[in-house]
């Protein structure tokens, strides 16, 4: 390991783990047709599994909360000093155009023990990057986020996309939802996670989901490739700062579908590819994708038990390891697709289930809005996604 | 048959030595006369002519200083009546100047030469295999179960694209780069005919042909007889250029340029004329009976741009269909090296450490000169890595793998796949007695001398190797499914599932692993 990546982990890593093993809940819940809904539904199917959780983290990811700003990266930034802020808040006005900052809203007096302080920024990139086109302005807060996150110490940015945000910290996640007033937000996709780590006294920034400009990540599971796949994504310039798997897991997804261009089929295909004596057994032209996929992206194999919920903006894709080792639960009612550990926590919330089914291992769920809807919700000038949608349009 | 085994003494009986030597017989051979039969299998057996069958007392006679402990005769001794032991007679203790030293200063004193062995360094350097531990999963994760879900070794050699490309609507894929497809991540690596018999080679081709993986030529060419096992075949271009030509080049999956070997870097092969019979002659294009020696570098390669024109050329000559790799000795700075070797275009670089094998090398430089290989996996492989070219070549690492344990711990420390050879020799045989250099092999391995060679069967030699490969196999299988991984991928360069042993930080640091208790 290099003492770059040594001081890096030093700073976000405060317990100085190799990697972080958990074991969790998870639940997500999307109106594909984009309708908007507070975060009650999300909260009272995640209290259906407190088991799975230990109290060491929970967190949520909502969709389309931000509509009067949807054309700014909404930054939630945590700071555990004075000085962190005062750091950051010399640092943002040089690399961003801030339009509104704030203290994120919460209720002090259901405040899970010692928060951080805990407040959002809404941004654009500076006016040289902004006549760019949207990846590299992207690429450009990806850097940005990067650096905050590894040169300021005990600040954290926990969240960084366009009308949507990360509510996250110490405690079950009931009391995170809580603890935010998240009933009072309103999304078309709800993603809440209940952590139970092995391995570690938990902390704020450590709860998922992890997300990077829109994409979140959600995750039970403990990889173990987590080595390998890492060091592939440092290649790429990303540094798993918070040593989880979870956070490896949002970066691959981030290289995979947005830089790399690929659609979440093949993402999945990558993750959870199928086995050799199976390829060998395929059409030539399916036994040369699959080969070509697995030697190109061998390394980022998710290898051991993993169950995520990945999303952005207009997606939420479900996805278990290639022999599912982790559970997971799919069902549909009307508009609404649903993603959970255990089917109880969905018909918790939506006893009168269309459809309830449990996916093969490596074989993603995905739900999409509608085109329509997509105009809705479709955060300014969203390049890649139009580009997605076009090659989707095809045969 | 007796004939022809006095003829053979009778050519094998070496010179009287031009003085008297003063190193006392390093083996003591023991009979027990209650159990000897007079068969005089060991005697017939014995190619460095240290037995004889004296009929005036009806005994077989021993001339100890002769015997190389390589455990032929006790193999084979019907009744079991014969063992070697250590020559009890002592130097006086001695940090400074121990047997070894004052036997070396004597041999030179004695011959006026450098003093040739055979096999890989010797010496107690650290052998960091030996301070390496594996990971499994307990609780958080579960272990696979070889036995009942499928485990995959199945391994790449070559180039990979940096990023995907994908024709979504046809489903086409991009450009791709020719590679190596190994059933299990373990090749045999080279060793040239004329330093090793044709059966051993005919042995390595059709086990590495049965098991899925490759064999190498070395540097002494590919005998006619087995080109049929081309697509198993790794062919070698090295300084000497010995039996190097459009057809060869072509008849293999893959060519490598051997820069240097891990015994004797800096130096070419030493073929002794000896050993050059008329096979060897054929294949190599030398004079029959003539010394091969290598030029120590390749005198068209005086620096990486030159590496890169034989790289293109190659590639040219095999119409770019083949990947070409390239062999070197690790060295202090083999991470440098390494990266040039990976720019210029090569598919592969192999890596061949301190304790790599050799049919012959100084002794003074196979003790002396290389590093060990483990550090140079995990620095080579760490650099391609920062420099973000890593998948622009396969890292295969050589010197040293003893077993299947050695082989995930390279893989783990990022190698892509490992070489054997000493492994493969003792699985046919061998004894580790290093004096491949003499030609005498008794096993019939290092040798071209036909009455030796016949003693291995190129079929029972591929099946003890294949069997060899088989339960490394299964090992790795099960090392792999305890960690809770199912695909060999998974594990390359993941060195989060090693910790070391009684290591230093510093030796730590260089390896990229934490101490065993470090979490």
């Amino acid at each position: 390991m290099t003492k770059e990546v040594h001081q890096i982990s030093r700073r976000n890593n405060p317990y100085k783990e190799d990697k972080v093993s958990e074991a969790c809940g998870l639940f997500g819940m999307m109106s594909t047709k984009g309708r908007v809904f507070d975060g009650t539904a999300a909260i009272k199917a995640i209290m259906n599994m407190h088991d799975r959780g230990n109290g060491l983290g929970g967190g949520f990811a909502a969709y389309g909360i931000y509509p009067e700003f949807r054309e700014y990266y909404a930054l939630h930034i945590m700071f555990m000093s004075k000085e962190a802020k005062r750091k950051a808040e010399e640092y943002l006005p040089e690399h961003f155009k801030i339009i509104a900052s704030e203290e994120i809203p919460h209720d002090d007096k259901h405040s899970p023990p010692d928060p951080p302080e805990l407040w959002r920024y809404f941004v654009s990139a500076p006016r040289e990057v902004l006549h760019q086109e949207l990846k590299e302005q992207d690429n450009y807060v990806v850097k940005k986020v990067m650096e905050i996150n590894t040169d300021i110490s005990d600040a954290f940015v926990f969240s960084s996309g366009k009308n949507m945000g990360v509510f996250k910290g110490l405690g079950y996640p009931e009391e995170i939802g809580r603890f935010f007033r998240l009933n009072r937000y309103k999304g078309y996709i709800w993603v809440v996670h209940s952590r139970y780590p092995t391995n570690t006294q938990g902390w704020w920034g450590g709860a998922h989901p992890f997300s990077i400009l829109d994409w979140t990540v959600v995750h039970n599971g403990e990889l173990s490739s987590y080595g390998v796949n890492r060091r592939y994504l440092e290649m790429y310039g990303y540094h798993c700062t918070m040593e989880t798997d979870s956070e490896a897991m949002a970066y691959a997804a981030d290289l995979l579908m947005r830089k790399h261009g690929l659609p979440v089929e093949v993402m999945a295909n990558i993750m959870a590819p199928p086995f050799w004596e199976h390829i060998d057994r395929m059409d030539q032209k399916k036994r040369n994708f699959h080969k070509y996929l697995r030697m190109t992206y061998g390394s980022l194999l998710m290898n051991g038990p993993f169950t995520i919920i990945l999303s952005h903006t207009g997606e939420m894709i479900g996805l278990t390891d290639r022999i599912r080792l982790r559970p997971i639960t799919a069902a549909t009612k009307d508009d609404v697709v649903y993603l959970a550990s255990e089917e109880a926590a969905i018909r918790v919330v939506e006893p009168n289930l269309d459809r309830a089914w449990i996916p093969m291992g490596g074989e993603p769920v995905v739900g999409k809005l509608t085109p329509q809807a997509m105009q809705m919700h479709e955060v300014s000038g969203h390049d890649d996604l139009r580009n997605r949608k076009r090659r989707d349009d095809g045969p | 048959m007796k004939d022809h085994t006095e003829a053979h003494k009778k050519a094998h009986r070496a010179r009287p030595p031009p003085m008297k030597s003063y190193i006392p017989p390093e083996f003591v051979i023991e009979i027990d006369d209650a159990r000897c039969i007079r068969c005089e299998v060991c005697v017939r057996q014995c190619s460095y002519d240290a037995r004889y069958y004296e009929p005036a007392t009806d005994r077989i006679m021993t001339r100890d200083q002769n015997c190389t402990n390589c455990n032929r005769c006790v193999v084979f001794c019907p009744t079991q009546a014969t063992r070697i032991r250590y020559n009890p007679m002592s130097y006086r203790n001695n940090s400074n100047w121990r047997p070894e030293n004052i036997k070396t200063v004597l041999r030179q004193a004695e011959t006026g030469g450098v003093l040739l062995t055979g096999m890989g360094c010797d010496r107690d350097y650290r052998i960091y295999w030996d301070h390496l531990v594996l990971n499994a999963s307990q609780v958080t994760n579960p272990s696979i179960d070889p036995l009942r879900e499928p485990m995959e070794l199945r391994t790449y050699i070559g180039r990979k694209p940096d990023i995907g490309e994908i024709d979504l609507k046809s489903g086409e894929t991009g450009l791709e780069y020719p590679n190596l497809q190994l059933e299990m991540p373990v090749m045999f690596s080279a060793m040239s005919y004329g330093s090793v018999s044709l059966n051993v080679h005919k042995a390595l081709a059709m086990a590495a042909k049965e098991v899925g993986t490759f064999w190498n030529t070395g540097e002494g060419g590919l005998h006619q007889d087995l080109y049929d096992y081309g697509p198993c075949t790794i062919v070698q271009c090295a300084s000497g250029r010995f039996g190097v030509h459009s057809e060869y080049l072509n008849v293999g999956a893959a060519v490598e340029i051997k820069i240097g070997q891990g015994a004797k870097p800096g130096i070419g092969g030493h073929l002794p004329g000896e050993k050059v019979t008329k096979d060897v002659s054929e294949t190599r294009m030398i004079p029959e009976g003539t010394d091969a020696i290598s030029p120590a570098p390749h005198h068209d390669i005086y620096s990486i741009e030159d590496l890169a024109q034989l790289i293109h050329a190659l590639k040219e000559t095999t119409d770019w269909k083949k990947p070409i790799g390239v062999k070197i000795a690790a060295v202090h700075n083999s991470a440098a090296i390494a990266s040039g070797i990976i720019r210029a275009g090569a598919d592969y670089v192999a890596l061949d450490g301190l304790r790599g094998g050799t049919g012959a090398a100084p002794k003074i430089i196979r003790d002396n000169v290389g590093i060990p290989i483990e550090l140079a996996i995990a620095s080579v492989d760490h650099r391609l890595r920062e420099e973000g070219i890593r998948n622009r070549g396969s890292i295969i690492a050589a010197g040293g793998i003893r077993n299947s344990a050695d082989v995930l711990k390279a893989i783990a420390l990022g190698a892509d796949a490992v070489y054997i050879a000493t492994s493969a020799l003792v699985a046919m045989g061998c004894q580790v007695c290093q004096r491949c250099h003499t030609g005498k092999c008794p096993w019939g391995i290092t040798t071209t001398d036909p009455w030796l060679t016949k003693r291995l069967n190129p079929q029972i030699g591929q099946e003890r190797l294949v069997n060899l490969l088989r339960g490394w196999n299964l090992e790795l299988k099960e090392m792999l499914g305890g960690m809770g991984i199912n695909s060999i991928e998974s594990i390359r360069g993941n060195r989060h599932h090693l910790r070391g042993i009684g290591l230093s930080n510093e030796e730590l640091r260089i390896l990229g692993i934490k101490h065993a208790g470090d979490y």
